[in-house]
Order: C-alpha cells, then structure tokens, then sequence
C-alpha cells in the first residue's frame, strides 16, 4: 500500500485529481445556484478550440500555453452566449447551444489540422478529450495547484459579495456592487475550473464535474459556507476514486470514471441526505397516509357509536371495511397496538367487532375537534 | 448515369451532409423555439450509450434495430432528466447536466473495455467520419449506394412526413402548449415524439458526424433562420436550405485545407449564423442599428417642431425660431442642427422663410401629435378621450 502511495504517477494523479475537486466543487456551487449549470458544458466544450491553439502557437504540448488558450476561448464562448442573447431575439438555450457546438466544431476542424502537421507530440492532445489522468507531470500539477490557489482565495476575498450576488442580484445592485463585475468573475472562475479539469476530465465531461458536487452538497446543507466546503470534498473524493481506478488500469478514460463515481454520490445524496432525501421523503409520506388512515377508521367508529347513542358500541370489522372500500385490519391492529379500540367477540356471531376504549373515545373527540377548527 | 452519380464521391458526401443538417433541422426549429435546445446536447451525447449497448447486444454497426435502440436511449435521457427535476431537489438546467454525462460517460467506458478493435472508438464518437461515408455501401436496385446516405435519407423522410403530417399540432404545442392540451392534442406525446425522431436522426447521423458536432446541425441552422423570419414553415425551409449550403461549402474548405470534413459543415452553419445575426432584414444587428438611428433622428425632427410650434407667432419668434438659436436653446452641436434640419426640410415639416424656419401644416401636425395628442382628427385617441 505505502509503495502504492509512493509511486511517482500515483501521486501525480491523486494530486490533481483533488486540485480538480476543490476548484470545481467550490465554483460549481455558485453556478448552480445560480442556475448556470449548462454553462459550464458550453464552456468546456468551447475549451477544445482553445487547447488546439494553445498547442500550435506553442508548438509543443506546453501546459500553460494550452491552459491559457483554452481560458481564452472558453470566455469568448461566454462573450458569444451573453452577446446572442443581448443583442438577438434568440434565447439562452438557443445561445448556450449554438457557442457550444460551434466552438467544439472549430476545435475539431483545428485537431485535424494539427494531426495533419504530424507532430510528434500531438499524441496528448486526445488525453484532452476525455482525460487521461497518467499523462499528468509534476510540472502540470504546479499550474493547476497555482489555479485552484487564485480561484479559491478570490472566493474568499470577494465572498459576501458573491453570496449576495448569487441569491438575490437585485439587492445587490440596490446596495452599489458591481454585479455585472461580479457576474463576469464567477464566469471567468468557472472557465478556470474547467481548464484545471481539461487533462483529468477532459472537455466533453467537464460539465459533470461543474454540476454533480454542488448538487450533492446541496442536498446536505442549505448554507453556502457548508455547501462549498462539502462540495469541494465531494468534488475530491470522487476525482481522487476515478483518477485512482484509471491510472491502476491504462487503457480506461479518467474522466468517465471520475463521472460516474461523482454521480453516485449525486444518487446517494438524493436519497438519504438527512431532510431532503428521497427516501426519508417516501418513508414521511407512509407513515402520514398509515397515520391518516388510522384517525379514518378511528373516527368512523366514533360516529357509529354517536349515531347509535351507545359509547360501548361494537362495529363489525366487515361493516367497517365496507365503509372505507378496503381492508382496515391493519389500521384496526395499529389502534388496538395504541389501546384506541379493543376486539370484542359475542357469540353467536363469530366475525371480530370493535369498540372504542375510553382513551380512543377522547383521541377520536381531539381529532374531531381538531378537523372542525380547521374548516372554521 | 446513376451509378455515376453513386460513385461520385464528393456528391455522396456533400448529400450525406445535407440530409443531416435538413432532418436536423425539421426537429431543431421544434427545439429551437420550445427553448428547449440544450436537450439535443443532452440526447446527442447520451446515444453513445446506447450505439455502444445495441452494438455489444447484436454487433449491429448501423441499420434499424441500431437507430430504434440507441434512440430509446435519447428518449430515456430526457424521461430520467425530467423525472430528477421532478422531485424538485435539482433545478431542470441542472438535471441535464446530471443526466448525459452519466450514460456518456457509461457508453465511453464500454468502449474502452470491449470494443478496442472496432471502428467505433472514441474518437469516432466525437468526430464521425463523413469523409469515408462511401466506403461502407449497400445495394440498392443493381446500385452502390452508401449507408450512412441510405440512413439519412429514410430519416430526412420520416421527421418530413411527422412534421407535415402534424404540422397543425406542431404549431400549437409549440406556441401554445396550454390551448393544445384544453383542446386534446397531447403535447407531451407529440414532445416525445419529436425527442424520439432527435435521438434516432442523432443514430443515423452519428457515423457521418460524430455526437458532437450533430448539435450544431439541430441549433444553429433554426436558430439562423429564426432570425430572419416569423413565419414557421418559412423558418424550416431556410434551416433547411443554410444546411445544405453549410454542407456544400463545409465540404469544399475541409477539402481546400484539409481538415475534418464535419467540423467544417458545422463551422459553416455558424458563419451563417453570423450573418443572419449582423445582415439579418429585421432582427439583425445592423437592421436594428439603423432602425434605432432613424428613431433618433425622427424624434430630433419632432423635438424640432415643438419648437417651432412653441413660439410660433409669438414674441421671441424671431429670436428662437432661427437656425442659430437651436445651438443654444435646444443644445444641439452644429453638425446635428445641420442634420436635423435638412431632415425636416426634406420631410416638408418646415420650410425656410429668410432667416425665419416656418413650419408647414404638416410640421404643425408633427408637433400637435405631440403636444396635443386629444385633437387628432378623428384618430383614436381622440376617441379615447
């Protein structure tokens, strides 16, 4: 295990992979929230265009060269978005597409061109795609730990205004921010997380990596401080898990494997996060219809017993059924469990009656009382 | 002849690449104006899922069991992003991005771990290969014709006849979703009916043009259009049409500088784009410049004839009503004063009396419209009054 951990590669991968979990988790929190999550695909998508450049200009696979391209072109896939939707009748979708496909359509028509040069070294241009976590250098990590480092500490300096930006922009613009600044910072940060995610996730998946930690931190907490904390470990965890898996076996891509394990985590926050977890959701909404129709039946025999002027009045378990369309034995056991009703036999009937007990006569009174303060 | 025609290779390919960008385009103006575009991004990426799931099952490369199989697949992407953003612990925006990336991410692993050999590898995935669409033919009637050309052509047909044949419930899903379910149209059926045709014309075009790139051909030739008309079968026909010469002229470049054929077409939607966007008639940039240039310039002339119309007869009517005095009172530099003036005088709203600017009747007009809007004759305010 200690000569796993030693390996040179291995460190790598790890490394990067959680520089990735920080910057995406902590950025993608405020995409999300503020309803921005397929930007962040046409921003990766639009990193293609970007990484070719950066590769040609350079001529060699230089990683600030790339990085810095792909920056570039990422936020003029923005500027595109925010000018289509300023300045023509077409619609954010429409906008988010069109930059998407257009861009990724650019890089493509730019990777052949640099195939064609048959360079010796274009060979780590595809790792771009879909991420190859081993072609990673010690070198590499500098610049995506140098990335995260700016990204987070301009997270932290500008964090009331962001926050106040992301909830309620309106107010903030009321109190003299520069929301249209700070709009263009989260966009900028977002484009840097997608461009430290470019060699582990690669630009076709890099959107995941945006979307699934937030929405999953968003689960556990509903506090940005908490959310972006939990989000970056998250974002971590699953990177360190996927890279981990792809450099142990060469041959499967790193990013889907980084997606598919931050996407379990996505379905295992839905479902049990405390609260908001779909399960303890199906589990509230069992118990509110048993416990509904326990008071159905409960109240049923209170109302026979009233109608026939008897409070020992005994309802054949039949006749209840009846009343409700389906079977009560169960609703029935529940109260007797609770000593709201008690079974009564009476020969010669056979069939099972019930009575109310005086503490169900009351419980029955309370919930009356209750339904009618309700309608008044 | 015919066979000449087959054999053309440069033809097939340009046809095969029309045919994607026209049965994209029939869905994508759907799309397009549910603003519901960024799904095709999400059914696009997805199919490789289910291309790749179809292909292990069967080692069907293309043909109809592959297209039926791997677009349930798009249709499963869209039921599984719907059903996250129902229970409402996701955003809708959000639930897209969760979803695709999930079933891509499956179908790019499969890849990796059982189809080494073949010809759908990754990169494939991305980029199709268009430019070798003839080497994979069948026989059609004594003819060689290309697959991927076959495919294209029987799905350009089937979402031709959907959007004929439904062409009425199209419209009034589209505009109107609310009347069409009062009236028992089912436009959620008709929804899934079109993300059906989306995914399988993504199958069907996902040898020529890869996954990626056939989201340009779904969003941006509608989107060009939309930009250049209000009538819908119009904003069809012009998809249709910046396709097919995206398709030619993409051609021609990729082969001129040799690069990927595809990724060319679908740069060439955009150049298209760009045009509709800067040239358009009506929605364009420079149309709405200009629009916006002869408002200005229209309420300088009125501004101008109130006025006039201000000291009209009155004492200071030498002394304001002379081209001097719109420096000072109005504080118009000379150029504009120039412009405005000559822009009245060729409107006829006033004429030059010596030193003195008179205004006609119709200048007079100008300025009652605007000061004295309850005398209209007869017009609609004054009836409003």
């Amino acid at each position: 295990m200690l000569a796993f951990l030693g390996d040179y590669t291995i460190q790598n991968v790890a490394i990067g992979a959680a520089l990735l979990g920080i910057i995406s988790g902590v950025l993608g929190c405020f995409a999300v929230l503020r309803k921005q999550s397929l930007l962040g695909d046409t921003l990766s998508h639009a990193a293609l265009p970007g990484v070719c450049l950066g590769f040609i200009v350079a001529g060699a696979r230089d990683l600030g060269a790339i990085l810095t391209g792909a920056l570039a072109t990422g936020a003029l896939a923005a500027l595109v978005v925010l000018a289509l939707t300023r300045n023509s009748r077409l619609k954010t979708d429409a906008a988010l597409g069109i930059a998407l496909s257009l861009f990724f359509a650019v890089g493509i028509v730019l990777l052949t061109y640099i195939q064609r040069l048959g360079n010796a070294a274009q060979g780590g241009l595809d790792s771009f795609l879909f991420g190859q976590a081993a072609a990673i250098l010690r070198g590499d990590l500098w610049v995506m730990g140098g990335i995260t480092l700016v990204a987070v500490a301009l997270v932290a300096a500008l964090w009331k205004e962001l926050k106040l930006v992301t909830f309620d922009p309106v107010f903030a613009a009321s109190l003299g921010l520069p929301v249209l600044a700070l709009e263009v910072v989260l966009t900028v940060m977002i484009a840097l997380a997608v461009v430290v995610g470019l060699q582990m996730v690669g630009v076709v998946l890099m959107a995941a990596m945006v979307i699934a930690p937030a929405v999953a931190a968003r689960q556990w907490t509903g506090r940005l401080e908490s959310m972006v904390v939990l989000s970056a470990l998250i974002g971590m965890a699953a990177g360190v898990f996927g890279a981990l898996v792809s450099a142990l076996n060469r041959g499967l891509a790193t990013g889907p494997l980084i997606v598919l394990a931050v996407s379990a985590l996505v379905l295992v926050s839905l479902l049990v996060a405390p609260g908001r977890g779909l399960l303890w959701e199906a589990v509230r909404h069992r118990r509110a219809a048993r416990n509904l129709k326990s008071q159905q039946v409960l109240t049923t025999l209170y109302r026979l017993a009233a109608h026939h002027g008897a409070a020992g009045y005994r309802s054949e378990q039949g006749s209840l059924d009846t009343y409700h369309g389906l079977h009560t034995r169960r609703a029935l056991a529940r109260l007797a469990a609770r000593g709201l009703v008690a079974p009564v036999r009476h020969m010669p009937q056979e069939a099972v009656h019930w009575r109310l007990t005086p503490a169900g006569v009351a419980e029955a009174e309370r919930v009356l009382g209750r339904l009618d303060e309700e309608r008044a | 002849m015919l066979e000449a025609l087959f054999s053309n290779v440069p033809l097939m390919i340009v046809t095969t690449g029309a045919l994607v960008g026209i049965a994209a385009s029939l869905v994508g103006t759907f799309l397009v104006l549910r603003t519901q575009s960024m799904l095709s991004d999400a059914i696009s990426h997805s199919i490789v899922f289910g291309i790749v799931v179809v292909w292990l099952v069967t080692r069907q490369q293309s043909g109809p069991v592959q297209i039926v199989g791997a677009a349930l697949t798009g249709v499963l992407t869209v039921f599984l992003t719907e059903l996250l953003a129902g229970t409402r612990r996701v955003k809708a925006d959000a639930a897209i991005g969760l979803v695709f990336p999930v079933l891509f991410s499956i179908g790019v692993l499969l890849l990796n771990l059982y189809a080494r050999d073949v010809h759908i590898d990754a990169h494939m995935v991305l980029l199709g290969e268009i430019g070798f669409v003839w080497l994979d033919t069948v026989t059609l009637g004594g003819l060689a014709v290309p697959q991927s050309l076959v495919w294209m052509g029987a799905m350009t047909l089937v979402n031709l006849a959907f959007v004929v044949l439904f062409y009425k419930e199209l419209k009034l899903a589209t505009f109107d979703a609310a009347l069409a379910t009062a009236l028992g149209f089912a436009p959620v059926a008709l929804f899934y009916g079109l993300l059906l045709l989306t995914s399988a014309t993504a199958v069907a075009a996902f040898d020529a043009v890869g996954a990626v790139l056939f989201i340009a051909f779904v969003i941006v030739p509608p989107s060009a259009a939309y930009l250049l008309t209000d009538r819908l079968w119009l904003m069809i026909v012009y998809a249709a049409l910046i396709a097919t010469a995206s398709s030619a002229a993409g051609y021609f470049l990729a082969v001129l500088l040799d690069v990927s054929i595809g990724g060319m077409m679908a740069v060439m939607t955009g150049v298209f784009l760009a045009l509709a966007f800067l040239f358009g008639p009506r929605y364009g940039l420079i149309a709405q410049r200009m629009r916006r240039r002869g408002q200005a310039l229209a309420n300088e002339c009125r501004t101008l004839a109130v006025h006039l119309y201000n000291h009209e007869g009155g004492d200071e009517q030498d002394e304001e009503n002379v081209a001097r005095a719109l420096g000072e009172h109005l504080r118009w530099d000379a150029a504009r004063a120039r412009r405005v003036l000559v822009r009245s005088l060729d409107r006829g709203h006033i004429v030059r009396d010596g030193e003195l600017l008179r205004l006609t009747p119709k200048g007079r007009a100008v300025a009652r419209e605007i000061l004295e809007p309850w005398r209209l004759e007869g017009g609609e305010s004054a009836a409003r009054s």
